[in-house]
């Protein structure tokens, strides 16, 4: 636990100190602010980002992401400061997990500046807080779970660009693609391209419900890829 | 303190190390010598758990390198051959950060951190980036890092590359240092830089250990391979008895070559002859052209090993 706070800690340092951090910051919240000004933001709409957070949100978070992430583990490859890694006393699972909350902190901070859109709009109308809360949870389990896609494929690779590529590719047929091709179809393959879909899960958290089965499906989707990029780092180190 | 038994790594279809046994005692610097791509580094990577071996078995101290991995790890200070660093961290926060990774207190980690500092000249540079540092600059931190948890292994993979000579000198100073209070491991391709700090050597090529001893036994053990060769203006049969007679010498050659005697002596492993043969010339009065050492001394055995190994890697 120690020393995954400790790597936790020094790769949000680094987040703070890299300029692709600050310019993905830059891109996110002008386009983020962009959907909040043209699609919410107009008079005798709702006091809430209810339509901001359904579809833009999700589009802008496939791109943020894994251009954030990207660097977390090919970066150690490519420098090859994995090796002084791994030869002190930290093992495969302390170093990914201690990385997804490194990022995961550092996503917490984008999160909090997005409280700017309630602060404004609680000026024009009385704000949901109940409802605001539920966006939160919706937005941190997403982001979650971006994350932990994003650092398989960082592991993946020491070539940043191909993580960052097969990231995009891959959240986007697990947030859109599925969805929309479940409308397509008929019966059981429809029933599972919904549940497989992070759009469908993360729907109900917009309209503020809060569901037991999609806090399940986030992080135990999560989980799944942690797991997978620990034991793909231990892997490695047999090549 | 490090027990290396039948270790056998292969890349693939390369074989990097072929079966090599070893034992290092604890205390001292012990270096361990060869050219590019014999099998240091992976030796190295091995026994700081960052590879795991094909076959074989290592052990530091009484613990196991696969098995007990992390109770290893905690013991050995490693520098890496390109001393890889974040570049965006400034020297004191990653040497804050080594140390919380290897369960040193706040207490502790402030004292390692000024006794290391110290110990590697690393000044009013503890505070500044480590991306804007030169090279030597960073072997420095490397290696502060590498022994600021007073490890009783140091495993140092080339560490005076790339330094310039008077950071070499220091560098090397340090490490015998540190071999007083460590048992240090120091890979190099230097023959000259081994000679100079180790108290015990070992010869690696092709993934073999191909010669082990003391600098001092390794000279002999490869001067006693060699011959003398000595030239003089005798009688043949005078000069061939005269120089068998002499002590330390097993068997004597002489061939004559316009006058000149040339005599092939060889001697006993250890002894030295060449001074016997000048008086001996001298009570006798016959005239000495020439004497010398002929055939494998250390260098010409190394060079010989590293032309080997450039020859296969072509």
């Amino acid at each position: 636990m120690q020393n995954i706070a400790t790597l936790a800690k020094r790769e949000l340092g680094s987040f703070f100190l890299s300029p692709i951090a600050y310019a993905v910051n830059a891109i996110f919240l002008f386009t983020i602010g962009l959907a909040f000004a043209l699609g919410t933001f107009h008079s005798g709409g709702e006091a809430s980002l209810r339509d901001t957070l359904d579809f833009w949100m999700l589009l802008i978070l496939v791109f943020v992401l894994p251009m954030l992430c990207m660097r977390l583990m090919s970066e150690e490859f490519r420098n090859g400061t994995i090796e002084t890694l791994m030869t002190a006393p930290v093992t495969e699972s302390e170093v990914i997990f201690g990385k997804f909350f490194g990022a995961l902190v550092f996503y917490f901070v984008l999160l909090a500046t997005l409280l700017l859109f309630p602060i404004i709009l609680s000026m024009y109308g009385p704000v949901d807080i109940k409802l605001l809360v539920c966006h939160y949870i919706g937005m941190i389990l997403v982001g979650a779970l971006y994350i932990s896609v994003s650092l398989f494929f960082s592991t993946l690779t020491r070539h940043q660009v191909i993580a960052v590529l097969f990231s995009f590719a891959v959240l986007a047929l697990m947030t859109f693609a599925s969805h929309a091709l479940a409308t397509k179809l008929e019966g059981w393959p429809r029933v599972v391209l919904q549940q497989i879909s992070v759009r469908t899960h993360y729907h109900d958290f917009v309209r503020g419900v809060l569901d037991m089965n999609h806090c399940i499906f986030f992080v135990s989707m999560t989980g799944f890829f942690l797991f997978v990029s620990v034991k793909l780092l231990e892997v490695r180190r047999w090549q | 303190m490090i027990r290396v038994s039948q270790l056998t790594k292969r890349y693939g279809a390369v074989l990097a190390v072929d079966n090599i046994s070893f034992d290092i005692e604890k205390g001292g610097v012990v270096g361990f010598l060869g050219p590019n791509g014999a099998g240091k580094t992976t030796t190295i990577r091995i026994l700081t758990c960052y590879h795991p071996a094909t076959s074989g078995a290592v052990h530091i101290d009484v613990l196991d390198v696969f098995k007990e991995s992390i109770e290893v790890r905690r013991r050995i200070g490693y520098l890496s051959e390109s001393t890889p660093l974040y570049p965006e961290m400034r020297v004191r926060e990653y040497l804050q950060f080594r140390g919380k990774l290897r369960g040193l207190t706040s207490s502790e980690r402030t004292v390692a951190i000024k006794r290391a500092s110290q110990r590697c000249w690393l000044g009013e540079f503890i505070n500044r980036p480590i991306g804007q540092l030169s090279k030597g600059m960073r072997q420095r931190v490397g290696l502060a890092d590498a022994m600021m948890h007073n490890p009783e292994v140091l495993i140092l993979d080339e560490p005076t590359v790339g330094l310039d000579p008077t950071q070499i000198r220091e560098t090397r100073n340090l490490i015998e240092e540190l071999g007083q209070e460590h048992t240090v491991l120091l890979s190099s391709h230097i023959l000259h830089e081994v000679e100079q700090v180790c108290t015990h050597t070992m010869i690696i090529a092709a993934g073999k250990i191909v010669a082990s001893g003391s600098p001092k036994e390794l000279r002999e053990q490869f001067s006693a391979q060699g011959k003398i060769v000595a030239e003089m203006r005798g009688p043949k049969e005078d000069v061939e008895s005269g120089v068998r007679a002499l002590n330390g010498v097993k068997a004597v050659e002489a061939s004559s070559d316009h006058g000149w005697m040339k005599v092939s002596i060889e001697s006993e492993p250890g002894s030295d002859v060449r001074e016997d043969i000048f008086k001996l010339a001298s009570a006798k009065g016959w005239s000495l052209r020439e004497i010398r050492r002929d055939g494998a001394t250390l260098e010409d055995f190394f060079i010989k090993v590293t032309a080997q190994q450039q020859s296969k890697s072509v």
